[in-house]
């Protein structure tokens, strides 16, 4: 059996991008994240795997040198909170518009603004919608167990290569911060120079070999058509990755009369909501989305038609519920209970809402 | 022993910027009358018996577009 | 002797290099950007680099300098290309790394990227245009406008009280521990423009030794943001910006 290590979740990030052959992690301390960062900083793996570590000046520094490690080919990443994300969203969308790999973990907290360093899971919109400038889009993950934050970091940059696209864990403080019991994977090597060559040699700045062109990372096109057509490919990649890569579970559904939706921490509180109410006869199911975009959609649809109300609970003032009702479409009745500045709902509470809901 | 240079222009290229023109030691080269395709009247060898060879044109061009030749007789 | 009898191939002596592309460069007539690129290129020829350096181009004018040097380029977001370099000399460290920069975007926008990539004494090469104006958005006043001086955000000339001092950001940068060459050049004589060369080669040459950052800033002109010929371009940075902004090494070690 796989070796099993208690960890936080913040930590396990760290572990895991050691693990799995990452070259380069560019970071700026925020809470409640940080021990991302200081967990690398004391593993040292540049003696070890030769991963490179820095401690940026800014958020906005991290996200540029991960642009520009990322336009050599290079597996790297950064992590932040809430108000670092938003300073990278315009590294996000350069990242974007040049079809670059990359890893960003936003461990949530509450804003707007400096906001709180208690969790929440509020920027769903920025994160799932967009964030930076222009019509991109961000596959988004969201972990709902330490495990999850483990295993999400290579499931990540295989995503970011598979589609040459930034991909974003979005956990929240609770998940950060709690520890729990993470199996280690096989570890994976850092990529060769040959492997480097043979997977991204035609757009990646190796250096020029003398058999190709210089390549250009660039994400400007002033002209027009040249702008329309690059953004035409892009929405085709992305509905490739909305047909392909939607990912959920679900719990107790296929009996269900009444459905939770919920992500990341919420969905694991969730699960015990399910449970008081089956006590009192009611057959609740939850479904938790793991990709937040691309959204699981069709999974969500095809229980629609089976339920009597769906409710939607988030740390947040209700954004993901704007989605739930776009995919619900008047079929069910859809409602929404979320608390926001860091306080965690208990099960009892969201029970007692969702019986409330019910027989209205 | 004397030198004797000359040097060639990339016309459809040349900007016609002239800060090549106050380098040269010789008063070689001049911006002609006629202009090319864009409209700019580019460098040419005004008195080429002039040149030397000396580069100097060459090495202040922003556009790249002159090329010098030099033979010592 | 003829003319066709010197212009042969064994006789040449000076021409583009082939580590610039045939392109016809953007670049306004006259515009110190083209010699500034003329003679990276000729530097990475020379260094026989050409397959082993990394070009990170800014936003502002240059932004298009990838179009000009056969070699990888990576284009920055306004500001951040020592970022960029950053990680990319420090994933490769067997690669030259170099940002092309302008005032407005090294600078102003760019002023805690390139301080701390000098400070931490990344092994890369900066090349600064100083040209005291925002070429690419139409001639608005950059940090290192003079005082004085009439630009479109500026039209009554740049007043301190309203507009601040010109910033000699250069200075700044040599007080850094993690500068090794910071020097400030020009390419408006032939012999300003070898001075300069001999300066990127230094500094590229720096930067596989372990030393830190080298930084040249090369004082240029924009004819088209200064309303003046290439020509009286010259002159006018001649005798209006070298008083303020002086040629020559400020720190090599």
């Amino acid at each position: 059996m796989a070796e099993k290590i208690l960890m936080k979740g913040n930590e396990a990030i760290a572990y895991a991008a050691i693990n799995c052959g990452c070259d380069g992690y560019f970071g700026y301390p925020i809470t409640p994240q940080s021990e991302v960062m200081e967990t690398l900083m004391a593993e040292k793996p540049w003696e070890t795997t030769g991963m490179v570590v820095l401690q940026a000046e800014s958020e906005t520094s991290s996200i540029n040198m991960v642009y520009g490690g990322a336009c050599c080919g290079k597996k790297v990443m950064t992590s932040s909170s809430s108000p670092g994300i938003s300073l990278m969203c315009e590294g996000l969308s350069y990242l974007a518009g040049c079809e670059l790999p990359c890893l960003v973990v936003n461990v949530m907290r509450g804003g707007p603004g400096l906001g709180t360093i208690q969790p929440s899971q509020s920027d769903y919109f920025q994160a799932t919608k967009g964030g930076g400038h222009g019509d991109y889009r961000t596959i988004v993950l969201a972990p709902s167990s330490v495990q999850d934050m483990y295993d999400f970091v290579d499931l990540g940059f295989e995503l970011a290569f598979k589609y040459r696209n930034p991909v974003m864990i979005l956990g929240d403080g609770v998940i950060g911060q709690m520890m729990e019991k993470v199996e280690l994977r096989p570890a994976k090597p850092r990529r060769t120079e040959e492997e480097l060559r043979a997977l991204c040699d035609s757009w990646a700045t190796l250096g020029k070999p003398a058999s190709r062109p210089g390549n250009i990372v660039t994400s400007l096109a002033l002209d027009a058509d040249v702008m329309e057509r690059f953004n035409i490919h892009l929405q085709k990649k992305y509905s490739t990755i909305e047909a392909e890569e939607a990912r959920y579970e679900t719990y107790k559904t296929e009996d269900a009369d009444h459905l939770i939706v919920a992500f990341g921490c919420m969905s694991r509180i969730c699960e015990n909501v399910v449970e008081l109410a089956r006590q009192d006869g009611i057959k609740l199911g939850v479904l938790r989305p793991i990709t937040l975009y691309p959204y699981p959609e069709k999974a969500l649809d095809a229980l629609v038609p089976q339920m009597k109300s769906i409710m939607s609970v988030e740390l947040n003032s209700g954004q993901m519920v704007e989605d739930v009702r776009r995919i619900a479409a008047g079929r069910v009745p859809v409602h929404f209970y979320g608390r926001q500045g860091g306080a965690i709902p208990s099960p009892e509470e969201i029970y007692e809402v969702f019986v409330k809901n019910i027989k209205k | 022993m004397a030198i004797k240079g000359a040097i060639t222009v990339d016309t459809e290229k040349c900007k016609g910027c002239g800060v090549c023109i106050p380098t040269c030691p010789t008063d070689t080269i001049a911006l002609s009358k006629e202009v090319n395709s864009k409209g700019y009247n580019y460098l040419y060898m005004a008195n080429p018996e002039n040149c030397t060879g000396c580069t100097n044109c060459a090495t202040v061009c922003p556009d790249a577009v002159i090329t010098v030749y030099r033979v010592k007789i | 002797m003829e003319i066709n009898d010197i212009i042969k191939p064994e006789n040449k002596v000076y021409g583009k290099s082939p580590v610039l592309k045939d392109a016809v460069m953007h670049y306004c007539p006259g515009c110190s950007h083209g010699t500034v690129h003329k003679i990276i290129a000729e530097v990475i020829e020379e260094m026989d680099i050409q397959d082993k350096t990394i070009g990170i181009s800014p936003v502002g004018c240059s932004v298009f300098a990838y179009n000009y040097l056969e070699i990888d380029w990576q284009q920055a977001a306004h500001g951040r290309a020592p970022a960029l370099a950053t990680a990319t000399k420090r994933l490769m460290p067997d690669k030259y790394v170099f940002t092309y920069q302008g005032d407005g975007d090294l600078a102003s926008i760019g002023t805690a990227e390139i301080m701390h990539a000098c400070n931490r004494g990344e092994n890369i090469v900066v090349i600064f245009i100083n040209n005291a104006i925002y070429g690419m958005t139409g001639g608005q006043m950059a940090p290192t406008t003079l005082l004085g001086q009439v630009t479109a955000t500026t039209p009554y000339g740049r007043d301190a009280k309203l507009n601040g001092f010109p910033l000699k950001i250069t200075e700044l940068i040599a007080q850094l521990e993690g500068t090794c060459y910071v020097t400030r050049q020009s390419v408006q004589n032939p012999a300003a423009v070898r001075k300069t060369k001999r300066a990127i080669r230094k500094a590229f040459e720096n930067s596989m030794m372990d030393k830190g950052t080298s930084f040249i800033e090369v004082v240029s002109t924009c004819n088209s943001g200064w309303k003046l010929s290439p020509v009286a371009a010259n002159t006018w940075m001649e005798e209006n910006m070298f008083p303020f902004y002086p040629l020559g090494d400020i720190k090599d070690r």
